[in-house]
């Protein structure tokens, strides 16, 4: 087992509609007080999407990796979150010839869709995989200097029970505590569709 | 019977009331002249329905003049009294002293004996404090520096008619008839006293006034409140300025000044408001009975009998007192506008005369064929004030708009602002602020003095005066600027303003304050695409701050309180074309709450159900037992 050094996480939360939420709700519940995670709503602290750009510059430095979790809006993120990297990721900070201050970092996002995982292929109604589908944001962070790793996905959140909700929200918890404790080798996840497609092997290092 | 006496008085009093201060309102003449007309209407040289107990009347109703005073005080903190010593001894003293030397000296000149043309001097140096401060108060003048300065002479008159009052029996000499020893005037405690003993009598009497202000009257007024009786605290109220009335007056100090100390002493007190509210009705009745006294005391056969030498002493005395004050108020640094209101307003004779003139006659200082006509002159130039100040503002204030116009336009047109804020205290203040703060030109129209100067210490352009006045708009630019913005404080005057605005310069985008919901309807119905009530954004935050506070997600509370926000404007758009125009108090009490009614009636019923209805889930739920892959949505 590797001992490496801790790292800090910040979940950037958005969703909307939070108490109508099945799935997101309980993803958060299960993350939200952990010990070296910031769990940051966006909605909460901007309703008015006014977002304060150098107090979330401020917090980004101080977090190894960021933490997207939203809900799957038309194939991308709720308005707030794409709000915030207009605004936060600037040219001269983020990105540009001395736009450092993210290099280095790593990027996940979790995500829920309402469709059902064989929907996102070439094959499915959404035509795209979830790769696919999420390149903006990948691109986004490689030009931030960035490491982006496999998406955690809840597929088809209309049709899972509560129970199955439940594991759900256990294994977003093991990832966050992995991606925290320095536990997920970026070696290993890559060519994962989704991060969480077999979370123990992954972790068990 | 007495009694039926009394109220066929009181009925002539009232119904000469009723009828012409409405009438000299709607004609724009002000309160206080429509009471003097009424007075000359039933005086005994019009209708004759009251005759020489018009003089007891007028006696009895000075006391609203006390009350004035105390009212004044409750309003006044005593830091900012502190602020006008210097002019109310200063500029109150050179006033009465320059004026009773002056006019002394003219009486000197037509031959009377100096003592009497001295004793002429002090008396009508003296102004009405009455009709001065009611005419400033109801023009809203009262914290201009013109009326604060008006205010502070005033204040030393009432200071000065107790030595004079001491003085003119000093001033007796054989040519008159001698009357008895102290004529009208009441036994003091301070009488035969020695000077050290009166003067510690006298400080011992305002010492009682401040100590017990400050002290006593608060538990008492706690203690009388508790009772819940509300009629029992008015009669409290009453009771302590009658009380304070009494004493100054037992040591030989003025009751109004008197009252006035108790009031600025009671400004910081939470009973402030209590004690407005409970005084203001008698004050107003008192001070009306007063003016129509003064209107109904005017000797008209006396005028008719000696037209020139009454009208000659009128404009000779307006015109002496009104040279004399336009250079005191040009020394004491007033500027040009203020100093023609200061001047206009304190032209005349006042009330004290009255009481001094007659005083002197029984002190055999002045003879009854010098005191006859001369009270005539004192109230037909108290009767002239409200007209002069009333051709002050629509006559020779304009003048000195367009003078000013016409030295701003010169540098106007590089620096013409597209903006207009006319009000410029707590409302418009924010406005302003957040508009300089983004190099927004503003061009602000102001009526209270010291924040004129305060503006333009930090270099805001800022005129003067009443912005419904159309000349001053002008000055100010809106021929040329694109928006106006009313921040006034008063309703009537908002809607005077609109209408000015609309008439005159339809090309202004209008942005108004709204004083509650009947004055939003006004304004829409005057017209206005948008109104701004100046309590809806802070309540409606207040209310969204409730609903997190009380575990709500903020964007959920957010555009929850939007919603109904958007809601309400829509009912208040709505409900302002159903208005009929309702022309009894009755129905516009019951109107209004139908109207709330209404408002809740719409409030209920899931206001706000919809607003999450673009990231409802149920129907892709539905449907995801039906078919997969539904495309988005959690």
């Amino acid at each position: 087992m590797e001992a490496e050094a801790r790292s800090d996480v910040l979940i950037l939360f958005a969703h909307p509609a939070i108490r109508s939420s099945r799935v997101n709700r309980q993803l958060a519940g299960a993350v939200r007080d952990l010990e070296g995670v910031t769990f940051h709503d966006l909605y909460e602290a901007y309703p008015d999407l006014d977002i304060d750009v150098r107090r979330e510059q401020d917090l980004l430095p101080r977090h190894d990796v960021v933490v997207f979790q939203h809900p799957f809006f038309w194939y991308s993120t709720p308005a707030i979150l794409k709000e915030w990297q207009d605004l936060v990721l600037e040219h001269g900070w983020a990105y540009g010839h001395d736009g450092r201050a993210l290099e280095g970092k790593t990027l996940v996002s979790a995500i829920s869709t309402g469709g059902v995982e064989e929907a996102y292929c070439a094959q499915g109604s959404n035509r795209f995989s979830m790769r696919q589908l999420l390149a903006p944001i990948e691109q986004t962070a490689r030009l931030c200097g960035m490491k982006y790793l496999p998406p955690f996905v809840v597929h088809g959140t209309f049709r899972l029970s509560e129970g199955e909700i439940e594991g759900h929200a256990k294994d977003y918890r093991r990832l966050i505590e992995g991606l925290r404790d320095g536990r997920v080798p970026a070696a290993k996840t890559a060519g994962l569709t989704r991060i969480n497609s077999d979370l123990d092997a992954l972790l068990e290092a | 019977m007495y009694g039926e006496g009394f109220f066929y008085q009181a009925l002539i009093y009232l119904a000469a009331a009723v009828v012409s201060v409405p009438i000299a309102k709607r004609l724009g003449l002000g309160s206080v002249l429509g009471y003097l007309l009424a007075g000359v209407a039933i005086g005994p040289f019009a209708l004759g329905l009251v005759g020489d107990e018009g003089q007891d009347v007028l006696h009895f109703a000075e006391f609203g003049v006390v009350m004035m005073l105390f009212l004044i005080g409750l309003e006044l903190q005593p830091s900012l009294l502190w602020r006008l010593r210097s002019s109310i001894l200063g500029l109150g003293g050179l006033q009465v002293g320059v004026s009773a030397v002056v006019i002394a000296g003219i009486a000197l000149g037509t031959g009377l004996d100096w003592r009497s043309a001295l004793a002429i001097g002090l008396v009508f140096s003296l102004s009405s404090t009455a009709i001065v401060l009611q005419t400033l108060q109801e023009k809203g003048l009262m914290k201009t520096s013109g009326g604060r300065s008006a205010f502070s002479v005033l204040l030393f008159q009432d200071l000065a008619v107790i030595p004079i009052l001491a003085m003119l029996p000093l001033l007796a000499h054989a040519g008159a008839a001698h009357g008895s020893g102290h004529g009208g005037h009441s036994t003091t405690w301070v009488e035969g006293l020695p000077g050290w003993a009166a003067t510690l009598v006298v400080a011992g009497a305002v010492a009682a006034i401040v100590v017990g202000g400050r002290l006593l009257v608060r538990p008492a007024f706690r203690f009388i409140a508790k009772a819940r009786v509300p009629e029992i605290f008015t009669a409290a109220a009453l009771l302590l300025v009658i009380g304070i009335a009494l004493l100054m007056t037992r040591v030989g100090l003025s009751p109004a000044l008197g009252t006035f100390l108790a009031g600025v002493v009671l400004a910081t007190s939470e009973y402030r408001h209590e004690l407005e509210g409970d005084i203001e009705p008698f004050k107003g009745l008192l001070l009306g009975l007063f003016f129509i006294s003064v209107g109904a005391s005017i000797d008209f056969a006396q005028i008719v009998g000696q037209p020139v030498l009454i009208v000659g002493l009128v404009v000779a005395l307006i015109t002496v007192k009104f040279i004399i004050l336009v250079i005191l108020g040009r020394v004491f640094g007033l500027a040009h506008d203020q100093n023609l209101l200061f001047s206009f307003a304190l032209a005349q004779a006042g009330e004290f005369a009255f009481v001094l003139l007659s005083f002197a006659t029984q002190q055999g200082v002045l003879s009854l064929e010098i005191t006859t006509p001369l009270v005539a002159v004192v109230a037909l130039t108290m009767a002239l004030t409200p007209l002069l100040m009333l051709i002050n503002e629509k006559f020779v204030q304009p003048r000195f708009g367009t003078r000013e116009k016409a030295v701003r336009e010169a540098d106007a047109i590089d620096e013409a602002n597209p903006v207009i804020i006319a009000g410029y205290g707590r409302f418009g203040t924010i406005i302003g602020r957040l508009l300089r703060a983004n190099d927004v030109g503003a061009t602000v129209l102001e009526i209270d003095s010291d924040q004129v100067d305060l503006l333009r210490k930090f270099g805001h352009k800022v005129f003067y005066g009443d912005a419904s006045r159309l000349d001053l708009l002008r000055a100010a630019g809106a021929d040329s600027a694109r928006v106006l913005v009313i921040a006034l404080d008063d309703p009537e005057r908002i809607l005077e303003l609109v209408e000015t605005a609309r008439k005159h310069f339809p090309h202004l985008q209008v942005l108004s304050r709204a004083i509650g919901r009947t004055h939003a309807y006004e304004l829409i119905e005057a017209g206005l695409d948008t109104v701004y009530r100046e309590t809806l954004d802070s309540s409606l935050r207040i209310g969204f701050d409730v609903m997190r506070e009380l575990g709500m997600p903020a964007f959920e509370a957010l555009r929850r309180t939007r919603r109904f926000r958007v809601h309400d404007e829509r009912a208040l758009r709505e409900l302002s074309g159903k208005r009929e125009d309702h022309k009894t108090f009755i129905h516009l009490v019951r109107q209004q709450s139908e109207e709330l009614e209404r408002v809740l009636a719409t409030d209920s019923g899931g206001l706000g159900s919809d607003v999450d209805a673009a990231w409802d889930t149920e129907g892709l739920q539905r449907e995801a037992g039906e078919e997969p892959g539904s495309p988005s949505k959690e």
